[in-house]
């Protein structure tokens, strides 16, 4: 297979958040500003190579049977990895990002790749799909972050461009605005989609 | 009194779907239709409690005896899994009739990640099992509320037209965040 496509399959024609709508949770619970988007885009990215490349290189040795548990044990184990290194050296992030660190296990992306994708395709291939997948989940975290920071704080990455004094339109950086803002997202990418 | 508030709280003013972000995959997927929805949410209270009290228990009596707290992540979904797999087959066995009316949910709530989430929070609230036990039951109405109020309001979706692109997921998303606007409503009432 051509890795090239395969690694960027995962930003727009087959991207976990604006196509499959999967793991929508952290999606939505930690955007509300782009660093947040980085950090679990980053975090998830990771789970999901090493466990693609372990997963599909124990693929012959995982009994058929207590596959889905045994790939849960894989991915459970980067999860703890990730959230151990991260409050030992970001320890700011890891407290804005809290329980969605170890939700990472039960993000739908992370057993749907290994599922579908890591448990029939070779070693590379996993890991050059977990990466895509990563990057493309991380491409659209920014994306929603930098949305709702902007609408909501006048800021992006915590660079105020509007009077300092001032603040943003509030809500959307509060829950509904997560919704609402996903939600025109995702209509505005439909529609882009069908046309070209 | 306690309890009281921590039951408006969980329920309403901290509502696990439309605040906390918790369990959206469900409540995305199975809102279609009013009676689906009941199902979940009946299926949603039955496990959570469960597993709470479960994890909880291994929590205090396995993983901090031996030390190995930071295997927490992994010892509950493990837990969890079984648990999930464990009441199916006992439902199975026991109570047909309950069986053909949870069953279809069961495996879908292993990757609930309220349910992972709910277990991890109480132990970061340090609640003990008792109000650990009133919290996650109060959580869990609150998820069937959302869900059953949101189902509801799709029904009614379904009958209107709703311009092209927006059809399907996008006006989900923004009845859902309409939704938790009428729920911040309640924010206050609870410190």
């Amino acid at each position: 297979m051509n890795q090239w496509s395969n690694f960027t399959k995962g930003f727009i024609k087959e991207s976990p958040t604006f196509v499959l709508v999967l793991g929508m949770c952290p999606t939505l619970g930690v955007s509300s500003a782009a660093i947040n988007g980085v950090g679990m885009g980053l975090a998830t990215t990771f789970v999901l190579a090493m466990s693609n490349l372990f997963i599909s290189a124990l693929k012959d040795f995982i009994p058929d049977k207590v596959r889905i548990p045994a790939f849960i044990v894989v991915i459970a184990s980067f999860v703890t990895m990730v959230d151990l290194v991260m409050a030992a050296y970001v320890p700011a992030l890891h407290k804005t990002l809290g329980i969605f660190i170890p939700l990472i296990v039960v993000n739908c992306i992370v057993l749907g790749r290994a599922e579908a994708f890591a448990s029939r395709n070779s070693v590379i291939s996993s890991l050059v799909d977990g990466l895509g997948m990563g990057l493309g989940f991380t491409f659209a975290l920014i994306l929603l972050g930098c949305i709702r920071e902007a609408l909501g704080n006048g800021s992006i990455f915590g660079y105020k461009f509007i009077n300092p004094t001032s603040d943003g339109i509030l809500i959307f950086v509060l829950a509904p605005g997560a919704f609402i803002t996903l939600g025109f997202l995702i209509a505005l990418i439909n529609r882009f989609r069908k046309t070209s | 009194m306690e309890y009281i508030l921590i039951i408006v709280s969980a329920i309403i003013v901290n509502n696990i779907v439309l605040t906390q972000f918790l369990g959206i995959c469900p409540f995305l997927g199975v809102s279609n239709k009013l009676s689906t929805a009941v199902g979940m949410s009946a299926a949603v209270v039955f496990v959570m409690t469960l597993a709470t009290i479960v994890t909880f228990l291994v929590f205090q009596y396995i993983l901090v005896p031996l030390q190995i707290a930071f295997l927490q992540t992994i010892a509950y979904i493990l837990v969890i899994a079984a648990l999930v797999q464990m009441v199916e087959i006992i439902l199975k066995k026991t109570s047909p009739s309950l069986y053909q009316a949870l069953g279809i949910f069961l495996p879908l709530i292993t990757t609930n990640c309220a349910v992972l989430g709910v277990a991890i929070l109480v132990i970061q609230k340090d609640f003990n099992l008792m109000e650990s036990v009133v919290y996650t039951i109060a959580t869990a109405l609150g998820f069937g509320l959302a869900l059953i109020i949101f189902s509801g309001l799709r029904e009614q979706i379904e009958l209107n037209q709703v311009p092209k692109g927006m059809r399907g997921t996008p006006i989900a998303l923004v009845t859902a965040g309409l939704l938790s606007l009428a729920f911040m409503g309640f924010s206050g009432i609870v410190k």
